[in-house]
Protein backbone atom coordinates (compact mmCIF):
# COMPACT_ATOMS: atom_id res chain seq x y z
CA UNK A 1 0.00 0.00 0.00
CA UNK A 2 1.29 3.43 -0.81
CA UNK A 3 1.59 5.81 2.07
CA UNK A 4 -1.02 8.21 0.73
CA UNK A 5 -3.61 5.43 0.61
CA UNK A 6 -3.00 4.39 4.21
CA UNK A 7 -5.70 5.43 6.69
CA UNK A 8 -3.19 5.34 9.55
CA UNK A 9 -0.78 7.60 7.68
CA UNK A 10 -3.58 10.09 7.02
CA UNK A 11 -4.52 10.14 10.69
CA UNK A 12 -0.86 10.43 11.62
CA UNK A 13 -0.45 13.41 9.30
CA UNK A 14 -3.49 15.27 10.66
CA UNK A 15 -2.32 14.64 14.22
CA UNK A 16 1.15 15.86 13.27
CA UNK A 17 -0.22 19.15 11.97
CA UNK A 18 -2.49 19.76 14.96
CA UNK A 19 0.16 18.88 17.51
CA UNK A 20 3.06 20.50 15.69
CA UNK A 21 1.18 23.80 15.63
CA UNK A 22 1.04 24.06 19.38
CA UNK A 23 4.81 23.93 19.50
CA UNK A 24 4.39 27.68 19.04
CA UNK A 25 2.93 27.95 22.53
CA UNK A 26 5.79 25.94 23.98
CA UNK A 27 8.40 28.14 22.27
CA UNK A 28 6.80 31.38 23.44
CA UNK A 29 6.24 30.18 27.02
CA UNK A 30 9.74 28.74 27.25
CA UNK A 31 11.48 32.04 26.53
CA UNK A 32 8.97 33.79 28.78
CA UNK A 33 10.00 31.44 31.60
CA UNK A 34 13.60 32.57 31.23
CA UNK A 35 15.19 29.95 28.99
CA UNK A 36 17.13 31.29 26.03
CA UNK A 37 16.47 30.40 22.39
CA UNK A 38 18.91 27.48 22.24
CA UNK A 39 17.81 26.01 25.56
CA UNK A 40 14.27 26.09 24.22
CA UNK A 41 15.33 24.40 20.98
CA UNK A 42 17.39 21.81 22.85
CA UNK A 43 14.26 20.76 24.73
CA UNK A 44 12.25 20.35 21.53
CA UNK A 45 15.03 18.78 19.43
CA UNK A 46 16.52 16.47 22.04
CA UNK A 47 14.03 15.91 24.86
CA UNK A 48 10.97 15.94 22.56
CA UNK A 49 8.07 15.13 24.85
CA UNK A 50 5.52 17.91 25.25
CA UNK A 51 4.52 17.21 28.85
CA UNK A 52 8.11 16.93 30.08
CA UNK A 53 9.13 20.06 28.19
CA UNK A 54 6.27 22.07 29.69
CA UNK A 55 7.11 20.62 33.12
CA UNK A 56 10.73 21.76 32.83
CA UNK A 57 9.85 25.34 31.92
CA UNK A 58 6.94 25.38 34.37
CA UNK A 59 9.28 24.71 37.29
CA UNK A 60 11.84 27.22 36.04
CA UNK A 61 9.13 29.86 35.60
CA UNK A 62 8.08 29.37 39.22
CA UNK A 63 11.61 30.00 40.45
CA UNK A 64 12.50 26.33 40.95
CA UNK A 65 16.02 25.00 40.59
CA UNK A 66 17.37 23.18 37.55
CA UNK A 67 17.41 20.01 39.64
CA UNK A 68 13.70 20.33 40.45
CA UNK A 69 12.92 21.11 36.81
CA UNK A 70 14.88 18.06 35.67
CA UNK A 71 13.15 15.84 38.23
CA UNK A 72 9.64 16.93 37.26
CA UNK A 73 10.49 16.46 33.59
CA UNK A 74 11.98 12.99 34.13
CA UNK A 75 9.05 11.78 36.25
CA UNK A 76 6.52 12.99 33.69
CA UNK A 77 8.50 11.11 31.03
CA UNK A 78 8.06 7.73 32.71
CA UNK A 79 4.88 7.09 30.76
CA UNK A 80 6.94 7.21 27.56
CA UNK A 81 8.79 4.14 28.83
CA UNK A 82 5.47 2.32 29.16
CA UNK A 83 4.50 3.45 25.67
CA UNK A 84 7.88 2.13 24.45
CA UNK A 85 7.11 -1.32 25.84
CA UNK A 86 3.71 -1.34 24.15
CA UNK A 87 5.11 -0.18 20.82
CA UNK A 88 7.97 -2.64 20.99
CA UNK A 89 5.47 -5.45 21.43
CA UNK A 90 3.44 -4.18 18.46
CA UNK A 91 6.12 -3.19 15.98
CA UNK A 92 9.29 -5.05 16.98
CA UNK A 93 11.65 -2.50 15.46
CA UNK A 94 15.23 -3.71 15.00
CA UNK A 95 18.66 -2.14 14.56
CA UNK A 96 18.84 1.63 14.21
CA UNK A 97 15.07 1.88 13.84
CA UNK A 98 14.71 1.01 17.49
CA UNK A 99 16.76 4.03 18.49
CA UNK A 100 14.88 6.33 16.14
CA UNK A 101 11.52 4.93 17.28
CA UNK A 102 12.45 5.62 20.90
CA UNK A 103 13.02 9.30 20.21
CA UNK A 104 9.58 9.78 18.63
CA UNK A 105 7.75 7.67 21.23
CA UNK A 106 5.24 10.16 22.63
CA UNK A 107 1.52 10.33 23.41
CA UNK A 108 0.43 11.10 19.87
CA UNK A 109 2.51 8.55 17.94
CA UNK A 110 1.53 5.86 20.45
CA UNK A 111 -2.16 6.67 20.16
CA UNK A 112 -2.00 6.64 16.36
CA UNK A 113 -0.26 3.24 16.30
CA UNK A 114 -2.31 1.50 18.98
CA UNK A 115 -5.57 2.58 17.37
CA UNK A 116 -4.82 0.34 14.39
CA UNK A 117 -5.11 -3.44 14.30
CA UNK A 118 -3.05 -4.25 11.20
CA UNK A 119 0.70 -4.34 12.06
CA UNK A 120 1.72 -2.59 8.83
CA UNK A 121 -0.80 0.15 9.50
CA UNK A 122 0.42 0.47 13.07
CA UNK A 123 3.92 1.06 11.77
CA UNK A 124 2.81 3.60 9.18
CA UNK A 125 0.72 5.50 11.70
CA UNK A 126 3.50 5.55 14.26
CA UNK A 127 6.19 6.82 11.90
CA UNK A 128 4.07 9.38 10.10
CA UNK A 129 2.78 10.82 13.37
CA UNK A 130 6.13 10.59 15.18
CA UNK A 131 8.35 12.03 12.44
CA UNK A 132 5.72 14.55 11.32
CA UNK A 133 5.29 15.91 14.83
CA UNK A 134 9.04 15.97 15.37
CA UNK A 135 9.53 18.14 12.30
CA UNK A 136 6.61 20.52 12.86
CA UNK A 137 7.01 20.72 16.65
CA UNK A 138 10.56 21.97 16.19
CA UNK A 139 9.71 24.42 13.42
CA UNK A 140 6.90 25.90 15.51
CA UNK A 141 8.95 25.89 18.70
CA UNK A 142 11.48 28.08 16.91
CA UNK A 143 8.71 30.37 15.64
CA UNK A 144 7.23 30.60 19.14
CA UNK A 145 10.61 31.38 20.70
CA UNK A 146 11.13 34.26 18.27
CA UNK A 147 7.61 35.47 18.97
CA UNK A 148 8.13 35.27 22.74
CA UNK A 149 11.35 37.24 22.48
CA UNK A 150 9.65 39.90 20.38
CA UNK A 151 6.73 40.28 22.80
CA UNK A 152 8.91 41.58 25.62
CA UNK A 153 7.32 41.64 29.07
CA UNK A 154 5.63 38.22 29.38
CA UNK A 155 3.23 39.33 32.11
CA UNK A 156 1.80 42.19 30.11
CA UNK A 157 0.81 39.73 27.40
CA UNK A 158 -0.60 37.27 29.90
CA UNK A 159 1.94 34.60 29.03
CA UNK A 160 1.94 33.37 32.63
CA UNK A 161 -1.82 32.88 32.29
CA UNK A 162 -1.24 31.07 28.99
CA UNK A 163 1.12 28.67 30.80
CA UNK A 164 -1.57 27.91 33.38
CA UNK A 165 -4.00 27.20 30.54
CA UNK A 166 -1.44 24.95 28.83
CA UNK A 167 -1.02 22.78 31.92
CA UNK A 168 -4.76 22.52 32.45
CA UNK A 169 -5.10 21.63 28.76
CA UNK A 170 -2.59 18.80 29.16
CA UNK A 171 -4.31 17.53 32.30
CA UNK A 172 -7.93 17.84 31.16
CA UNK A 173 -8.21 14.88 28.74
CA UNK A 174 -6.80 12.56 31.43
CA UNK A 175 -9.39 13.28 34.09
CA UNK A 176 -12.55 12.06 32.45
CA UNK A 177 -13.26 9.46 35.10
CA UNK A 178 -13.79 9.94 38.82
CA UNK A 179 -10.60 8.31 40.08
CA UNK A 180 -8.15 10.32 38.00
CA UNK A 181 -10.07 13.49 38.86
CA UNK A 182 -9.77 12.64 42.55
CA UNK A 183 -6.04 12.00 42.19
CA UNK A 184 -5.65 15.36 40.44
CA UNK A 185 -7.57 17.11 43.22
CA UNK A 186 -5.51 15.46 45.97
CA UNK A 187 -2.25 16.41 44.26
CA UNK A 188 -3.45 19.98 43.70
CA UNK A 189 -4.27 20.35 47.41
CA UNK A 190 -0.97 18.75 48.47
CA UNK A 191 0.84 21.22 46.22
CA UNK A 192 -0.91 24.24 47.71
CA UNK A 193 -0.19 23.02 51.24
CA UNK A 194 3.48 22.46 50.44
CA UNK A 195 4.14 25.78 48.69
CA UNK A 196 4.76 27.90 51.85
CA UNK A 197 7.04 25.34 53.47
CA UNK A 198 9.54 24.24 50.83
CA UNK A 199 11.64 25.82 48.09
CA UNK A 200 9.96 26.67 44.76
CA UNK A 201 9.70 23.63 42.50
CA UNK A 202 9.73 21.17 45.38
CA UNK A 203 5.91 21.15 45.90
CA UNK A 204 5.63 19.57 42.45
CA UNK A 205 7.91 16.75 43.52
CA UNK A 206 5.97 16.29 46.76
CA UNK A 207 2.80 15.94 44.69
CA UNK A 208 4.60 13.47 42.41
CA UNK A 209 5.54 11.37 45.44
CA UNK A 210 1.92 11.33 46.61
CA UNK A 211 0.71 10.44 43.12
CA UNK A 212 3.27 7.65 42.85
CA UNK A 213 2.21 6.21 46.20
CA UNK A 214 -1.44 6.32 45.19
CA UNK A 215 -0.59 4.44 41.99
CA UNK A 216 1.51 1.92 43.88
CA UNK A 217 -1.10 1.10 46.49
CA UNK A 218 -4.26 1.63 44.49
CA UNK A 219 -6.17 -1.60 44.20
CA UNK A 220 -8.70 -3.02 41.86
CA UNK A 221 -10.24 -1.48 38.80
CA UNK A 222 -6.92 -1.70 37.05
CA UNK A 223 -7.45 -1.16 33.37
CA UNK A 224 -5.45 -3.00 30.74
CA UNK A 225 -2.08 -1.72 29.75
CA UNK A 226 -2.87 -0.36 26.35
CA UNK A 227 -3.26 3.39 26.27
CA UNK A 228 -6.86 4.32 25.81
CA UNK A 229 -8.26 2.60 28.84
CA UNK A 230 -10.17 5.20 30.74
CA UNK A 231 -9.23 5.91 34.30
CA UNK A 232 -5.59 4.99 34.23
CA UNK A 233 -4.13 8.33 33.32
CA UNK A 234 -2.29 6.43 30.65
CA UNK A 235 -4.50 7.54 27.86
CA UNK A 236 -2.39 9.56 25.49
CA UNK A 237 -3.58 13.14 25.69
CA UNK A 238 -5.15 13.00 22.27
CA UNK A 239 -7.85 11.03 20.55
CA UNK A 240 -6.71 10.55 16.97
CA UNK A 241 -9.55 8.35 15.87
CA UNK A 242 -12.26 10.57 17.27
CA UNK A 243 -10.49 13.38 15.46
CA UNK A 244 -10.82 11.41 12.24
CA UNK A 245 -14.46 10.64 12.87
CA UNK A 246 -15.14 14.34 13.23
CA UNK A 247 -13.67 14.93 9.84
CA UNK A 248 -16.02 12.42 8.33
CA UNK A 249 -15.12 9.62 5.96
CA UNK A 250 -12.16 7.35 6.53
CA UNK A 251 -14.23 4.95 8.52
CA UNK A 252 -12.73 1.87 6.92
CA UNK A 253 -9.83 0.44 8.79
CA UNK A 254 -10.56 2.61 11.76
CA UNK A 255 -12.98 0.25 13.38
CA UNK A 256 -10.14 -0.78 15.67
CA UNK A 257 -10.04 2.74 16.99
CA UNK A 258 -10.40 3.13 20.71
CA UNK A 259 -13.76 4.05 22.14
CA UNK A 260 -13.99 7.78 21.90
CA UNK A 261 -13.13 9.10 25.27
CA UNK A 262 -14.96 12.39 25.38
CA UNK A 263 -13.62 15.88 25.79
CA UNK A 264 -11.41 17.26 23.08
CA UNK A 265 -7.83 16.18 23.43
CA UNK A 266 -4.89 18.48 23.73
CA UNK A 267 -4.45 18.87 20.03
CA UNK B 1 25.28 27.40 32.69
CA UNK B 2 23.90 25.44 35.63
CA UNK B 3 20.53 25.35 33.90
CA UNK B 4 22.14 23.93 30.76
CA UNK B 5 23.57 21.11 32.85
CA UNK B 6 20.20 20.09 34.32
CA UNK B 7 18.57 20.53 30.95
CA UNK B 8 21.00 18.06 29.40
CA UNK B 9 20.47 15.62 32.27
CA UNK B 10 16.72 15.88 31.61
CA UNK B 11 17.36 15.19 27.92
CA UNK B 12 19.44 12.09 28.66
CA UNK B 13 16.89 10.74 31.15
CA UNK B 14 13.99 11.36 28.77
CA UNK B 15 15.67 9.41 25.97
CA UNK B 16 16.87 6.67 28.29
CA UNK B 17 13.31 6.21 29.59
CA UNK B 18 11.91 5.94 26.08
CA UNK B 19 14.65 3.55 24.95
CA UNK B 20 14.32 1.41 28.06
CA UNK B 21 10.78 0.62 26.98
CA UNK B 22 12.16 -0.96 23.80
CA UNK B 23 14.92 -2.84 25.61
CA UNK B 24 13.21 -4.39 28.63
CA UNK B 25 11.69 -7.85 28.18
CA UNK B 26 7.97 -7.95 27.44
CA UNK B 27 7.43 -9.66 30.79
CA UNK B 28 7.73 -6.33 32.57
CA UNK B 29 4.72 -5.19 30.58
CA UNK B 30 2.68 -7.77 32.44
CA UNK B 31 3.18 -5.77 35.62
CA UNK B 32 0.11 -3.54 35.97
CA UNK B 33 1.64 -1.62 38.86
CA UNK B 34 4.25 -0.09 36.57
CA UNK B 35 1.62 1.23 34.19
CA UNK B 36 -0.55 2.42 37.07
CA UNK B 37 2.23 4.40 38.73
CA UNK B 38 3.18 5.97 35.39
CA UNK B 39 -0.47 6.97 34.97
CA UNK B 40 -1.04 8.46 38.42
CA UNK B 41 2.33 10.24 38.22
CA UNK B 42 1.29 11.89 34.98
CA UNK B 43 -2.00 13.09 36.44
CA UNK B 44 -0.45 14.21 39.75
CA UNK B 45 2.38 16.12 38.11
CA UNK B 46 0.15 17.91 35.63
CA UNK B 47 -2.32 18.85 38.38
CA UNK B 48 0.51 20.11 40.56
CA UNK B 49 2.11 22.08 37.72
CA UNK B 50 -1.25 23.66 36.94
CA UNK B 51 -1.71 24.81 40.53
CA UNK B 52 1.86 26.03 40.99
CA UNK B 53 1.71 28.08 37.82
CA UNK B 54 -1.71 29.45 38.76
CA UNK B 55 -1.25 30.32 42.42
CA UNK B 56 2.36 30.12 43.62
CA UNK B 57 4.59 33.15 43.79
CA UNK B 58 7.87 32.01 45.27
CA UNK B 59 6.83 30.40 48.53
CA UNK B 60 3.54 32.30 48.82
CA UNK B 61 0.10 31.29 47.60
CA UNK B 62 -1.45 34.27 45.84
CA UNK B 63 -4.68 35.03 44.03
CA UNK B 64 -3.89 37.10 40.97
CA UNK B 65 -4.76 37.34 37.29
CA UNK B 66 -3.47 33.81 36.74
CA UNK B 67 -6.43 32.44 38.72
CA UNK B 68 -8.67 34.16 36.20
CA UNK B 69 -6.68 32.50 33.43
CA UNK B 70 -7.27 29.12 35.09
CA UNK B 71 -11.02 29.66 35.19
CA UNK B 72 -11.12 30.93 31.61
CA UNK B 73 -9.08 27.94 30.40
CA UNK B 74 -11.41 25.54 32.23
CA UNK B 75 -14.41 27.11 30.52
CA UNK B 76 -12.69 26.85 27.13
CA UNK B 77 -11.88 23.18 27.76
CA UNK B 78 -15.44 22.56 28.90
CA UNK B 79 -16.56 23.95 25.55
CA UNK B 80 -14.17 21.50 23.85
CA UNK B 81 -11.89 24.19 22.46
CA UNK B 82 -8.67 22.90 20.87
CA UNK B 83 -5.45 23.13 22.87
CA UNK B 84 -4.04 26.20 21.14
CA UNK B 85 -7.29 28.12 21.63
CA UNK B 86 -7.27 27.20 25.33
CA UNK B 87 -3.74 28.57 25.70
CA UNK B 88 -4.67 31.81 23.94
CA UNK B 89 -7.82 32.19 26.06
CA UNK B 90 -5.70 31.78 29.22
CA UNK B 91 -3.28 34.44 28.03
CA UNK B 92 -6.03 36.85 27.05
CA UNK B 93 -7.77 36.39 30.40
CA UNK B 94 -4.61 37.17 32.38
CA UNK B 95 -3.70 40.13 30.19
CA UNK B 96 -7.27 41.44 30.30
CA UNK B 97 -7.56 41.19 34.06
CA UNK B 98 -4.27 43.08 34.45
CA UNK B 99 -5.59 45.82 32.19
CA UNK B 100 -8.52 46.06 34.58
CA UNK B 101 -6.12 46.49 37.47
CA UNK B 102 -5.91 43.01 38.96
CA UNK B 103 -2.27 42.17 39.76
Amino acid sequence: MRLRDSPAAKIGASIAIATGLYGISFGALSVASGLDFWQTMALSLLLFSGGSQFAFIGVVAGGGTGLAAMSASALLGIRNGVYGMQLNALMRPTGWRRFAAAQVTIDESTATATGQSDPAEQRRGFWVAGLGIYLLWNVFTAAGAFLGDALGDPKQWGLDGAAVAAFLGLLWPRIRAFQPAAIAAVCAVVTLLAVPFVAPGVPILVAALVAGLIGWFRRGGTPGHAPGHVGDGMEPDIEPYRHAANRGGESDGLAAGKPAGGAGGAQ
Amino acid sequence: MNLWLWLLVAVVLAYATKLLGYLVPAKVLANPRMSRVAGTLTIGLLASLTVVNAAASGTAVVLDARAGALVAAAVALWLKAPFLVVVIVGGLAAAGLRLLGWP
